[in-house]
């Protein structure tokens, strides 16, 4: 027992996971049927928690796709502003044709915006991995001039759609369970499996930690790094659409508005390194949550907002303290005291 | 010593000239113009919303109809680009200079410099946060505490007579930004007449459909005794609908709702029964603002504060103004 205790200290993602619990402690407390799911009506699941894997679920796709960025030392800003690309490429097609609950020119629609974000991350991948710039120019580039392509879209206005199909990302209910937590979980897992079930991940933290000598010992960094940027960017837009989705309208100026710095907090909350290299997709589905989770504490709790960005400022600074090299050093030598006043612990866990 | 003197003399010169400049009234100096030949500037805060884009269109379809000519300006919600347009407009010498500031502060140095060139400056929907209150004319906008008053005294009405106590959800705008202040003091005031209202909860749903959903949804759970949502905006309420909805109850029945704006998609909500009451919250300032035009252009003053005609809207209203609304 004792082993695992210890171990579970040590281990990166402890932090982020008794973080997650103590919010979630805290929201019991406030409202004491906060962990209830029901059923409703319409036979969907239905809770607080629901919301939080529903609401979470963008900023988990985007983490997703940060994480595998990261891992390659990159960056990318520019997710915001796919995110309102994607949306206002999609309500403009769908506005645009006679039919807009047809599910054929929401399926096309859908496409379409995915397919422009593939070009999106394609030209970020070429910025960085061709021409060579810093990622964090390179992506900011997107993010300050997306808004703009987002802006001529949708001619400055904010485009309303009412299409059955097209809400259903957002809002819909498949077997009860919300769609954008199927959609997110469904990419979550693909990537997971990707990464490391192949030696894809394995590649892509190689290129982090060295480029040089990983191309030297023949991995062709510049298509990973084509691959990485381009994935990120489709993740982006799936996220973009389902915020669309859940907004009913497609608005170029505050969708997905600071949604890369959720993302980039996901994945440092989980424990990925921002120098590259060993990267954690778990780490980033607990990052997605706490950041989700706090948004729902501030509700119910009833935190003033005004009050709303320090608490959270606390809440992350103290995670960041709490995984810090140093704090995970302090507590590996408390364990160690502690183990070797019981030599027989010890035996046990150096096995 | 020569140079001390010459820069007085030029000094008392200047002086002199602004202070001539500002003995004649502005636009009437040599005469009043006719009202086609008149050039107004106006620099617009963007289009980040429904509401603006219909500010947009009345106040360009009003001075068409006017028959004055509009240099108009889009600042896409950057502060550097509306001071931009308005030192055009001072430089290509326009009679009037109208905008809505993105921001309340940093406007004293444009805005003198208009003065100086004797150009009238007319602020819209938006106030400036200035000591120097002759920097502009006039100021006409909706009055933001009146907004909420009425939307208080709605609920005052409604809730007469009732034997439980009412317990209201707040969706705030933007948290610091004008009417998020005002109409939040404007409700709590009108409702501190009836200690049987409360407001027992209160977030802000940054003026968004998904932020109006998210905080209803959170906020239903942690307040289950809650029987009116009041939404500072109608897109935080039809986010609300949707949480009340997905939480089993029916909106405009279990959980009456009061929103301020009366934009296109409330209005229907609000015909459909979904919502209970709205405060209009009028862009249409053209026929307003030509008015104010008109007068400065005669010689005549106008009051430093004009509110905007503004009305409210019942379920019923709703049904009958939704054929005739222009956005």
């Amino acid at each position: 027992m004792k082993q695992y205790v210890g171990r579970a200290f040590t281990h990166r993602l402890f932090w982020p996971v008794a973080m997650l619990v103590a919010l979630l402690a805290i929201n019991v407390i406030a409202v004491p049927g906060f962990l209830v799911i029901t059923v409703n009506a319409q036979g969907h699941l239905f809770g607080s928690v629901i919301d939080i894997v529903r609401n979470g679920a963008p900023t988990l796709i985007i983490a997703v796709g940060m994480t595998l960025v990261i891992a390659t030392r990159g960056i990318d800003l520019s997710v915001g502003s796919v995110c309102a690309i994607a949306g206002a490429v999609a309500c403009s097609i769908i506005l645009g044709s006679p039919n807009p609950d047809d599910p054929v020119v929401v399926g096309i629609a859908v496409l379409a915006a995915i397919g422009l974000s593939l070009l999106m991350g394609l030209w970020n991948g070429f910025l960085v991995a061709v021409l060579g710039i810093q990622p964090i120019i390179a992506t900011l580039i997107l993010m300050t001039a997306g808004r703009g392509i987002a802006m001529l879209i949708t001619e400055g206005n904010i485009l309303t759609v009412e299409s059955a199909p097209f809400k259903f990302l957002g809002s819909g209910f498949l077997l009860g369970i919300p769609v954008a937590t199927i959609i997110g979980a469904v990419i979550i897992t693909v990537a997971a499996l990707l990464t490391r079930r192949t030696a894809l991940g394995l590649l892509i933290e190689s290129v982090g930690i060295n480029p040089e000598a990983s191309r030297q010992a023949g991995v062709r960094a510049r298509g990973l790094l084509f691959t990485v940027y381009a994935f990120c960017a489709v993740l982006a837009a799936i996220a973009g659409l389902i915020l669309t989705s859940n907004q009913t309208a497609a608005d170029a100026n505050n969708t997905g508005l600071f949604i890369e710095l959720d993302a980039i907090l996901a994945v440092v909350l989980g424990g990925t390194s921002l120098n590259g290299g060993r990267y954690s997709l778990a780490g980033t589905l607990v990052g997605a949550l706490v950041i989700q989770t706090l948004v729902t504490t501030v509700y119910t709790v009833g935190i003033p907002p005004i009050a709303t960005m320090v608490f959270k400022a606390a809440v992350v600074t103290a995670v960041c303290l709490l995984q810090s090299e140093t704090t995970t050093a302090a507590f590996a030598r408390w364990r160690r005291r502690s183990v070797a006043r019981k030599p027989v612990t010890e035996a046990v866990v150096s096995q | 010593m020569k140079k001390t003197i010459g820069l007085f003399a030029a000094g008392a010169l200047v002086l002199a000239l602004s202070a001539c400049g500002g003995a004649a009234p502005a636009g009437t100096g040599g005469g009043a113009k006719s009202l086609d030949q008149l050039v107004v500037g106006f620099a617009q805060v963007g289009a980040e919303s429904g509401w603006r884009t219909a500010n947009t269109k009345d106040i360009q379809a009003a001075f068409a109809d006017a028959k004055i000519k509009l240099q108009f300006s889009d600042a896409q919600q950057k502060q550097e680009n509306q001071i931009k347009a308005i030192r055009s407009y001072i430089q290509q010498k326009v009679d009037y200079i109208a905008f809505s500031p993105v921001v309340q502060t940093g406007w004293d140095a444009v805005l003198n410099e208009a003065k100086a060139a004797n150009i009238p400056v007319v602020l819209t929907d938006r106030a400036v946060d200035s000591k120097d209150t002759s920097l502009y004319k006039t100021f006409l906008g909706s009055d933001f505490v009146l907004e909420g008053k009425k939307a208080g005294e709605w609920l005052l009405a409604d809730a007469k007579g009732a034997s439980a106590p009412v317990n209201v959800i707040q969706l705030e705008g933007t948290t610091g930004s004008a009417p998020a202040i005002d109409r939040a003091t404007g409700f709590a005031d009108a409702i501190k007449a009836d200690t049987n209202i409360k407001v027992v909860a209160s977030q802000t749903g940054d003026f968004t459909r998904a932020g109006g959903k998210q905080v209803a949804e959170a906020l239903l759970k942690s307040h289950p005794e809650a029987t009116v949502i009041y939404a500072h905006n109608d897109d935080m309420g039809l986010g609300a609908i949707e949480a009340i909805e997905a939480a089993g109850k029916v909106p405009g029945k279990d959980i009456k709702i009061i929103t301020v704006d009366a934009v296109h998609d409330g209005m229907q909500a609000l015909a459909d029964g979904k919502i209970n009451f709205i405060v209009e919250c009028s862009p249409l300032l053209g026929k307003q603002l030509i008015e104010i035009i008109t007068k400065l252009n005669a010689g005549e003053t106008v009051p430093a504060r004009i509110v905007t005609e503004e009305g409210t809207f019942t379920q019923e209203q709703a049904k009958a103004a939704l054929p005739n609304r222009k956005y």
